[in-house]
């Protein structure tokens, strides 16, 4: 064994220890941390200061001349959260935010089916053209909307002469529900078509196989397995309808303000910076908390 | 009693592809049967319109004497095996064998005790509560096999069963299905494109090409009797002799030889004497057994297999195969040797297109 003197170093380079497979990995680690750090840099910079920023506001003091001092810290802008103005406000954006999400969900959901059976061609047809508007100004086309919608437009002209009576559209809450699914409807398409069109076909085969109908394949098989994008295409389209400022500005009357308008206002008009901010903040924790939740719960069904 | 499957002129076209073309095919109650032949040849479609996973184009299809032709799958009375398992990966095992019961509305408890008991019955108690993900193929398999019998079908399918599987696996379930089809008493009804496979395994053979049946019979006639060309070749390996039909006894090969080869087609037919490997023996040149028939060439090549060789001759105008079991005290020719091949006339068959 001892005959052969072959040099201590040459050997320790040839045998893969363990030690050595760890190095390899740290050093496999630190360059992929290396190809992410712009990333990190571009989100610290952006996204972790400005919300430190509006944490710092949140408790700050209001003062007379519309200011805000970073002095005199307080809780104040948190407890005028449980107002009951902010409170109707919350939950008429909450509800008008899930009545979104539902009928995205259900025009939403058999077109996908739909897109994820065709041909590959069909498919990269349709959805393009589920993108197309994406090549038109989000603004630009609420105010399409808006001449959609409008008193003289030809919606009420068609309702009108359908017999259905004079109708009023513009500036009601149906108006801000039609631009939010207007809007966000490809959110919801997009994931749950990437969803559906992963499952394979044969598995819906099978459970027709075994005496499932057409509903019971869908509740059992298709529903189940497409949830991560139900869950993906609902987040998708609920947390921007709930913060949404452009559709229920354009589209919304002065009854329905919406908690993105509120905030906004609360900047620009009222001048109480600490209390937008403490909004803000409330509102993208209760997002966060409703997000982990969500997923977790869709988690443990699949 | 009437025919387990029975098929009447049944034909499926996909747009301007037929599939299947006007097949008539009855599977008696009971029997082990076998769809074969290569990818693209219907088999597969053929199976599925018996699912009722797709509808035939025309023609007629019976499961015990009741119609189903456009019967959706939920309605018939068998169920299908498929191909890689098709189980459901978001249930466990318990839930995937209970599916067929919970939907046809028998009682969770009872559904639930029936697929233990299935379970059990292919060796996988124990693994209930496991994901599909988390077994092996052999494991998945027999789940994919509980689930479809649980359901206590007239009839069951199988799309390429055990195509997943490696030999060793393949071979031990190819007797466990055998067993449980004998048990069950039903007919089984599988896919192939192995015809090892299909041989082993089934009471008969259907052996298909570009859509159409061309042989329905036992095993042992598909491999002794094969009715055409493609059949003789498809099914084990052969030597495929062409020649033109002189008399009803004899075939005037390519070179000019005759052989003892009776047959009933006419005079001048063009036909190939199928003569399979093992059936040919090699001889010193000239030294033919009386009663024989036998054709000379060189030996070209000699691959050893462990239990025969395989001879590469060199005929004048083609080359043939000839297996000689390897028994102690063979004589083994070097390549290049001067050799006659001879073979009993019962050992050929007379093919054509």
């Amino acid at each position: 064994m001892t005959a052969v003197e072959a040099p201590a170093a040459d050997e320790e380079v040839l045998e893969v220890t363990p030690e050595f497979e760890a190095a390899a990995e740290r050093q496999e680690r630190r360059r992929g941390f290396l190809l992410a750090l712009p990333e990190f840099g571009y989100l610290t910079l952006f996204f972790a200061v400005p919300l430190v920023i509006v944490v710092v506001y949140s408790f700050a003091t209001r003062n007379r001349f519309g200011g805000t001092d970073l002095s005199g810290w307080n809780v104040d802008s948190y407890v005028k959260l449980a107002e009951p103005l902010v409170r109707e406000i919350f939950f008429r954006s909450v509800w008008l935010a899930a009545l979104t999400t539902v009928i995205c969900l259900v025009i939403g959901y058999p077109f996908a089916y739909y897109l994820a059976t065709r041909s590959l061609r069909v498919r990269n047809v349709m959805l393009v053209f589920v993108m197309i508007p994406f090549w038109t100004n989000f603004l630009v086309r609420n105010y399409a909307w808006r001449v959609i919608l409008g008193n003289d437009g030809p919606l009420t002209k068609t309702t009108e002469f359908v017999g259905l009576g004079e109708h009023e559209y513009l500036f009601t809450q149906t108006a801000v529900v039609l631009g939010l699914v207007y809007g966000f409807l490809p959110f919801m398409i997009l994931p749950l078509y990437a969803a559906i069109e992963r499952i394979d076909r044969r598995l819906l085969e099978a459970s027709r196989d075994l005496y499932a109908n057409g509903f019971q394949s869908f509740r059992h098989v298709l529903l189940p397995l497409s949830m991560p994008g139900v869950i993906a295409g609902s987040i998708l389209c609920f947390i921007p309808s709930l913060g949404a400022y452009v559709t229920p500005e354009i589209l919304g009357g002065a009854k329905t303000t919406l908690l993105g308008s509120y905030i906004v206002t609360q900047f620009l008009t009222a001048r109480n910076w600490p209390f937008g901010a403490a909004m803000s903040f409330v509102l993208m924790a209760i997002m966060l908390a409703a997000t982990v939740v969500y997923f977790r719960k869709g988690g443990r069904t699949l | 009693m009437s025919a387990a499957v029975e098929l009447t002129a049944i034909t499926k076209r996909f747009g301007d592809v037929v599939a299947v073309d006007a097949i008539d095919l009855v599977i008696e109650d009971g029997e082990f049967f076998a769809l074969l032949g290569p990818s693209g040849c219907g088999k597969t479609t053929t199976l599925r319109m018996i699912a009722g996973l797709d509808f035939p184009t025309e023609g007629s299809l019976k499961i015990f004497g009741d119609e189903v032709g456009t019967l959706p799958p939920n309605k018939r009375p068998v169920n299908t095996v498929f191909q890689n398992y098709a189980l459901f990966p978001h249930m466990n095992v318990l839930d995937n064998v209970a599916f067929g019961l919970k939907m046809s509305s028998v009682g969770k408890a009872e559904a639930r005790a029936a697929a233990r008991e299935m379970i059990t019955t292919v060796q996988l108690a124990g693994l209930e509560a496991r994901r599909p993900t988390q077994m092996s193929g052999g494991q998945q398999q027999r789940v994919a096999l509980a689930r479809a019998l649980v359901n206590r079908p007239k009839v069951l399918l199988l799309d390429e069963p055990l195509g997943a599987l490696d030999l060793k696996l393949r071979q031990e379930m190819q007797g466990e299905l055998k067993r449980l089809q004998e048990e069950l008493g039903i007919s089984f009804v599988f896919v192939t494109h192995d015809q090892e496979e299909a041989l082993t395994m089934s009471d008969r053979i259907a052996v298909m090409n570009e859509g159409r049946l061309l042989q329905v019979a036992t095993p042992e006639e598909i491999y002794e009797k094969p009715v055409n060309r493609f059949v003789a070749n498809f099914i084990g390996q052969t030597n495929l002799l062409e020649g033109t039909v002189e008399n009803h006894d004899t075939v005037c090969l390519a070179n000019g030889a005759r052989v003892a080869a009776p047959s009933e087609h006419a005079t001048g037919t063009a036909v190939a004497v199928s003569l399979r490997p093992e059936r040919a023996h090699i001889r010193d040149r000239g030294d033919i057994p009386p009663g024989e028939t036998s054709v000379d060439g060189i030996v070209e090549r000699i691959t050893y297999l462990g239990n025969a060789r395989v001879y590469d001759i060199r005929l004048d105008w083609m080359t043939m195969e000839v297996r000689e079991e390897n028994r102690p005290g063979m004589q083994v020719c070097e390549p290049g040797t001067d050799v006659s091949i001879s073979w009993d006339p019962s050992a050929i068959s007379v093919v054509t297109d």
